[in-house]
């Protein structure tokens, strides 16, 4: 067989493959949004979930998934850029820097239920949170921090070692150089990774079932004072998510429309994650063009 | 390439009543690992001169350069020993603050990098870190810093661009008015013109050549033709060793240790 033969047939097949993939996604997405769009209204976004009657929606869930997820981000992301930063920039290459490498990697291969299950233990029940929206974002935390880190080191190692031999040779210390060269230029991976991130957190079930509960009460959006018990701000509350919401009205739902609010439902957390990745390329471009002016 | 006796070398003593010597090394050793990259360099460098630093490559001549203003400090398994006299300062000594002693030594490198900023951010970024605030004496600063770099009159209209958009040479050009925007003493250059074309080349050598009246300039160049247009001294560097150090036009014409010799007559390097 010649080379040119070859390289034919290794193309073909590798067309065929990326097709097989694009074509198993869209069937899944045409599947989904078919049977979810026509149930999907104002009322349903922003209804209250019905436990026994029809014609509930989503309200409270969709709420709680972005607060959740707001919360969650709020912790990991300044821990997974100090933790980027540090494995990048200052670590050295020694044992404890492998050890460290390592437990990231095996902490972001967790199954996330038992991600779940250990935040139920240590925040639920040890450190007293119940069933919360609190507990629900350390255990997204746990979850969602070590790729976070793994992002923010491969984005800052990604920039050219003489962006940093310039910054030196000005007299600049490492540390304004990291913050003021490196950093900057790092940005648009690192908030593309944030917004991808954010989308697999948006669309996480297991970790949240035993942490943030499956129990979503009504709120009153009319108080947004965080220590009142119903207020859509209280970190203490039950919250049951947009994913976890799907799960439970599939395992153990006993309205008459489960199949139509479990329908509608997972059109809306796919059009969301479908939206992060849209913005975290728009965003990601136009902070690299902001930042470098190219 | 033959074996050269270590033994056989030259330099010429530089009188310190008539010439003023802004830096010199003494004894110095560069060690990465369990591997010695120099061995021995004592060398001293006139003020507002160019020095050329030639030899083949792996010859250290780089390694060297890259001592004087301990960027091999980043290195992990790198170590240097012997002295390097600034202003009768060793500055190779442990209680330096190489940081600010990085302010009076520049360094352009092989390759342009600019950061990713525009050519205005370029310059003053570093002179604002370090606490020049006055917008007026940031914007002459600009000018006449590119100007010494003969690049003003290409990007006078667009300083507020990126630095990246420019072209290979004139990054290059601009590393260099970055690099005299911190007013350094002595300018390291590696190799400044060995990822450019020929026009651009002459540009930044003409350069050079000017801003030799201000600045002391220590120049690592893999082109001999390039050392004999524009420096004032030369110094041969073979296998981590300096072999030779004279007047540039003594190097070239009659060079007085054979390897120097066989170097620039082009039998091996």
């Amino acid at each position: 067989m010649n080379a040119k033969r070859s390289d034919k047939i290794a193309t073909g097949v590798l067309y065929a493959m990326s097709g097989i993939i694009v074509l198993i996604l869209a069937l899944l997405l045409f599947y989904i949004l078919a049977n979810g769009l026509p149930h999907i209204s104002w009322h349903f976004l922003t209804a209250p979930a019905q436990s026994f009657e029809k014609g509930g929606g989503i309200g409270v869930q969709l709420f709680n998934s972005f607060y959740l997820l707001i919360l969650s981000m709020v912790i990991s992301t300044p821990i997974s850029i100090w933790a980027g930063i540090y494995l990048s920039e200052y670590a050295k290459p020694n044992r404890l820097t492998n050890i460290i490498r390592t437990s990231i990697e095996i902490l972001s291969s967790l199954p996330s239920v038992v991600v779940g299950l250990f935040g139920f233990l240590v925040f639920a029940v040890q450190a007293g949170f119940g069933f919360s929206i609190l507990s629900g974002a350390l255990a997204l935390t746990v979850f969602n921090l070590p790729l976070l880190t793994r992002n923010v080191e491969d984005s800052l190692r990604s920039v050219a070692f003489t962006q940093r031999e310039a910054g030196l040779a000005l007299g600049l210390s490492r540390w304004e150089t990291v913050i003021h060269v490196i950093l900057p230029e790092a940005l648009p991976g690192i908030i593309t990774g944030m917004i991808l991130s954010a989308g697999r957190v948006f669309g996480e079930a297991a970790a949240l079932i035993y942490t943030a509960g499956q129990s979503a009460p009504t709120l009153d959006f009319t108080n947004w004072n965080p220590f009142y018990i119903a207020s859509p701000l209280n970190p203490m509350r039950p919250a049951e998510t947009l994913a976890v919401h799907i799960w439970k009205i599939n395992s153990e739902g006993i309205i008459p429309d489960a199949a139509a609010v479990s329908a509608g439902a997972s059109a809306v957390l796919i059009i969301a994650v479908l939206l992060f990745n849209i913005l975290a390329r728009l965003i990601g471009n136009k902070v690299y063009k902001r930042l470098t002016g190219v | 390439m033959q074996n050269y006796s270590f033994d056989d070398t030259y330099f010429l003593p530089l009188d310190p009543k008539k010439h003023e010597i802004a830096i010199s090394t003494d004894d110095l050793n560069v060690y990465y690992g369990d591997n010695q990259a120099i061995f021995d360099a004592s060398l001293q460098f006139e003020r507002f001169k160019i020095t050329a630093l030639i030899g083949a490559s792996g010859s250290g001549k780089s390694t060297y350069l890259r001592s004087l203003n301990r960027m091999n400090d980043n290195i992990a398994s790198a170590k240097v020993t012997g002295k390097i006299m600034y202003r009768d300062l060793d500055i190779n000594g442990s209680g330096i603050d190489t940081y600010e002693m990085r302010k009076h030594i520049g360094m352009v490198f092989q390759r342009p990098n600019p950061f990713s900023k525009s050519i205005y951010d370029n310059i003053t970024f570093a002179p604002k870190r370090h606490g020049l605030k006055d917008k007026a004496k940031l914007d002459e600063m600009v000018e006449t810093t590119l100007k010494e770099a003969a690049l003003w009159d290409q990007v006078k209209d667009d300083l507020h661009q990126s630095a990246l958009a420019l072209s290979g040479g004139q990054q290059q050009r601009l590393c260099i008015a970055r690099a005299i925007a911190m007013k350094p003493d002595i300018l390291l250059l590696d190799e400044p013109a060995s990822a450019l074309d020929p026009i651009s080349t002459s540009t930044v050598e003409e350069t050079l050549i000017r801003l030799r009246e201000h600045y002391t300039i220590i120049i690592v160049t893999h082109n001999m033709q390039q050392a004999a247009r524009i420096s004032d001294y030369t110094a041969f560097f073979h296998l981590g060793h300096v072999l030779e150090f004279n007047t540039t036009k003594e190097i070239f014409t009659t060079p007085k240790v054979k390897a120097t010799d066989d170097y620039v007559s082009g039998h091996f390097g």
